[in-house]
């Protein structure tokens, strides 16, 4: 009976779109969560464009560009949202993806030219720790230190790959004796975020790999500005978030329309506050007050995405040699 | 015997078996069938091949070498709260892993509750993070299942054998050879090889609690393989390696766990006449106190952080609940159809080969039963259409071991016992199921519908494939709460999930059972 009742209110919601033509945008799961950005946005892009606008959360970036994979050109979705420069090179190699036309003045730390893959949210890597304890200013001091971290694995996670760049990005080939130094300092290897984000918070570590905005979310939705990210001088290996359409999409002009829809007010001002990350194109009232106490690297890292393929397997050897000894 | 010697027949239990191979075979073929020429398997492989033995190996030894003592304990000793704390040793096993990982640091780790008891002292913290600490967590997860199984071995020995020991007046060595190591040596070798098949699949447990890649799983190399080097071909060879890994270990333990069973009583409640030194009383109270300590201590941990959270849950995570009621019903009736006709082909001597596809739902890797199923459903219908079925599903063949190992040594003993006498009656078939199987069956049916109940509760399963947008369930919330910082909320939904899965054992539990009492 409870099937019944279920089918028949997944029936009459359906009904009440019928008409409308629907835009199918595959991202991570956080994305769609009642706490992400999901709800807003989908709410906010109905208004404007006549359609029903689908959102479907496949895990996270890495799974959604094998979910892709998988689905091929068959695929239902239309747009996918949540790729980032670390997975771009494969997902263009895929030929799945069609030029994107959108263009805005991006308050990127980089030049955008991708004629891809559009951004929509950008974020610094960093270590967060108690803001009461002092933190180290580089990878080298923290090596040198008793300091405990606690990062992700890089196989499972995309901060913890995106860890990996950030020490090929500023060492290069010394990357390797970095890690090997490092090492002593991993309490221990999560399989994501949430884990390590976790343990942190329970104090099995004095600093996590996060963001440099993750003490907004504490200073912002909990009033506390207990914790704090600590700067390094190599400069801080970027995120940047990124969404293309489907070639295949049964729906070229909705895609478009949502990736012009995504670099535009309605959907930046949305983002600091649901994903907790810098908006690729600052909204028209800037960013949300406590946004301003952020640390600002000096310098900012990123590997073009054909230097991060390139360079991928090898730092991940690197790492797990390092680290296994 | 042959068949028209039988007073059911085996072919539903055999057509059951069938399904749950083609489920694990199918879906590893299609991945094969999807995959593009990969780069083989490579040394890191093997060495988390290596890994993975080692560690599963220890923790199953571990787990079932504690669980005798414990077991026998509770088999002898009637004490107030008792029958709570059988109950609660099912809640470690049907946690999510990263609340139950949470909850175990909250005392085991650097900054826990045993590391700040000894810092008080002066004493240096626990070191947790290393193979030790993998096999604590494994331990953790998996004593109270061994526990549960080995005690109803215990539980299954007629009580008028014991009475009639007594009577003998055979003392505790007298009792132990006499009944308890025969009986144990048909239980034992199913539970590690259920407890080994458990820890084969581990992943994040190994991974976090290990301390890093030296920590690396086969489950985490399949991992790896589909969603960083999206090497299907590979991620399918790990796999097919998992299965052959339980498959042996699954063969092995039926080969040894020979000895035919004590027959059966006349249902009286156990009394024991052995055991009331007051050495083995100490010794018992020991192993309970120990047990009890070391299960309750993380789960309190999680109850405490959860109580804040509890309130001021959204409603969304209260309509997750829901969902995963619907799907822990819905799969625990498909795991009772499956796994009744199996256990009772099994008693009917269609053996081994029933027993190891039942075990194979443990080994089969979960994201490539999940990748496959995606892989033949994808052209024909729409995946998140089949959420709710394909979930209930997948989760009904990982509980199916547990039941069967619950399931096939009462059958064995019902059919042994009433079969003949029955067929002299001219009642088979149906009748047969219904008045004579089924009832004397009850609590074992119950105790393995509470556990696949609880397990497909706090089971991820293969949803991340399948996940309609409207339908999460409570473990997938408590992950999105975490993912969006929101840890108090995350515990809360965690002791919730703890607190239906417990309810859910309970209640069909204690449905089933009477034979426990007293």
């Amino acid at each position: 009976m409870k099937y019944l009742v279920i089918a028949a209110g997944l029936l009459s919601t359906t009904a009440a779109y019928a008409d409308a033509p629907e835009l199918t945008v595959y991202t991570y799961d956080s994305f769609v969560s009642d706490w992400g950005p999901g709800p807003a946005v989908e709410k906010a892009f109905e208004e404007i464009c006549g359609c029903d606008l689908k959102l479907i959360g496949a895990g996270d970036g890495a799974a959604l560009l094998a979910r892709i994979k998988l689905e091929g050109e068959r695929s239902d979705a239309d747009v996918v949202l949540g790729l980032d420069t670390n997975l771009t090179a494969a997902a263009k190699a895929t030929g799945l993806f069609a030029d994107h036309s959108v263009t805005a003045d991006y308050a990127l730390p980089v030049t955008w030219t991708d004629a891809t893959f559009a951004p929509y949210d950008w974020g610094y890597f960093s270590f967060v720790h108690n803001a009461d304890a002092a933190a180290p200013a580089n990878f080298k001091e923290l090596a040198a230190s008793d300091k405990k971290i606690v990062i992700q694995d890089p196989r499972s996670s995309t901060p913890g790959l995106g860890l990996l760049m950030w020490v090929k990005a500023a060492y290069g080939d010394e990357a390797p004796a970095i890690w090997a130094d490092l090492a002593d300092n991993v309490v221990t290897v999560t399989k994501g975020w949430s884990e390590a984000y976790g343990m942190f918070l329970e104090g099995e570590a004095d600093m996590v790999l996060s963001y440099t905005t993750s003490p907004a979310y504490h200073l912002i939705a909990e009033e506390d500005s207990s914790k704090a990210a600590a700067l390094f001088d190599e400069g801080h290996y970027m995120q940047v978030e990124v969404a293309g359409k489907l070639a295949a999409s049964d729906q070229p002009e909705l895609a478009d329309q949502f990736l012009a829809f995504m670099v535009s007010d309605a959907f930046q001002s949305i983002i600091p506050t649901t994903n907790w990350m810098y908006p690729a194109v600052t909204p028209a009232d800037g960013l949300p007050a406590g946004f301003e106490t952020l640390v600002e690297p000096g310098k900012s890292l990123l590997l073009t995405e054909d230097e991060a393929a390139a360079v991928r397997d090898a730092a991940l050897d690197e790492w797990l040699t390092a680290l296994s000894q | 015997m042959a068949d028209c010697a039988q007073p059911v027949s085996a072919r539903a239990g055999i057509g059951a078996a069938l399904v749950v191979a083609a489920l694990i075979f199918g879906t590893l073929a299609a991945v094969v069938l999807r995959a593009e020429p990969g780069r083989g398997l490579g040394a890191s492989d093997w060495a988390a091949l290596r890994f993975t033995l080692i560690q599963a190996c220890l923790s199953a030894g571990l787990s079932v070498a504690l669980a005798v003592p414990v077991a026998r304990a509770l088999a002898r000793r009637r004490f107030i709260g008792r029958r709570l704390l059988i109950a609660l040793l099912g809640a470690p096993f049907i946690l999510p892993v990263i609340v139950a990982i949470l909850g175990l640091l909250q005392v085991f780790g650097r900054a826990g509750w045993i590391s700040d008891g000894l810092a008080l002292v002066g004493l240096e913290p626990v070191q947790i993070y290393g193979l030790h600490g993998v096999v604590l967590a494994h331990v953790f997860f998996n004593l109270p299942l061994a526990t549960r199984l080995i005690l109803q071995g215990w539980q299954e020995t007629p009580a008028e054998r014991f009475r009639l020991a007594a009577q003998l007046g055979a003392d505790a060595r007298a009792m132990r050879q006499l009944l308890e190591y025969p009986m144990l040596r048909r239980v034992v070798p199913g539970a590690l090889a259920v407890v080994f098949a458990i820890c084969l699949s581990s992943f994040a447990v190994a991974l976090t609690l290990g301390g890093g890649p030296r920590a690396t799983t086969i489950e985490l190399a399949i991992y790896q393989a589909f969603r960083f080097d999206f090497d299907l071909g590979r991620a399918a060879m790990l796999s097919g390696l998992q299965l052959v890994l339980t498959g042996a270990a699954a063969l092995v333990a039926a080969k040894v766990a020979v000895g035919e069973g004590f027959g059966t009583g006349l249902d009286r409640p156990l009394q024991r006449w052995d055991g009331n030194s007051t050495t083995s009383r100490i010794m018992d109270g020991f192993w309970i106190i120990l047990a009890a300590a070391f299960l309750l201590l993380p789960l309190a941990a999680i109850a405490l952080s959860g109580v804040p959270g509890l309130v001021g849950l959204k409603a969304s995570v209260w309509v997750a609940a829901l969902n995963s009621i619907l799907v822990a019903t819905l799969s625990t009736v498909l795991m009772l159809i499956l796994a009744v006709p199996m256990a009772t082909a099994v008693a009917l001597g269609r053996g081994t080969m029933i027993e190891v596809a039942g075990i194979l739902g443990l080994a089969a890797s979960p994201l490539v039963i999940g990748t496959g199923l995606f892989i033949v459903i994808y052209p024909i219908a729409d995946p998140f259409a089949l959420a709710l079925p394909v979930t209930a599903l997948v989760n009904a063949v990982m509980a199916l071991p547990f039941a069967l190992r619950i399931l096939v040594p009462r059958a064995k003993s019902v059919v042994g016992r009433y079969g003949r006498l029955s067929m002299s009656l001219d009642v088979r078939g149906w009748p047969f199921v219904r008045r004579v199987l089924l009832p004397r069956m009850r609590a074992q049916i119950g105790f393995s519908a509470g556990l696949a109940a609880a397990l497909s509760m706090g089971d991820l399963g293969v949803v991340a494939l399948f996940a309609d947008p409207e339908f999460a369930t409570l473990p997938l919330q408590v992950y999105r709460l975490m993912g969006a910082y929101r840890m108090e909320s995350a515990a809360g939904a965690a002791l919730l999930l703890l607190a239906l899965s417990m309810s859910a054992f309970w209640i069909l539990d204690r449905g089933g059972r009477w034979h426990a009492e007293a």
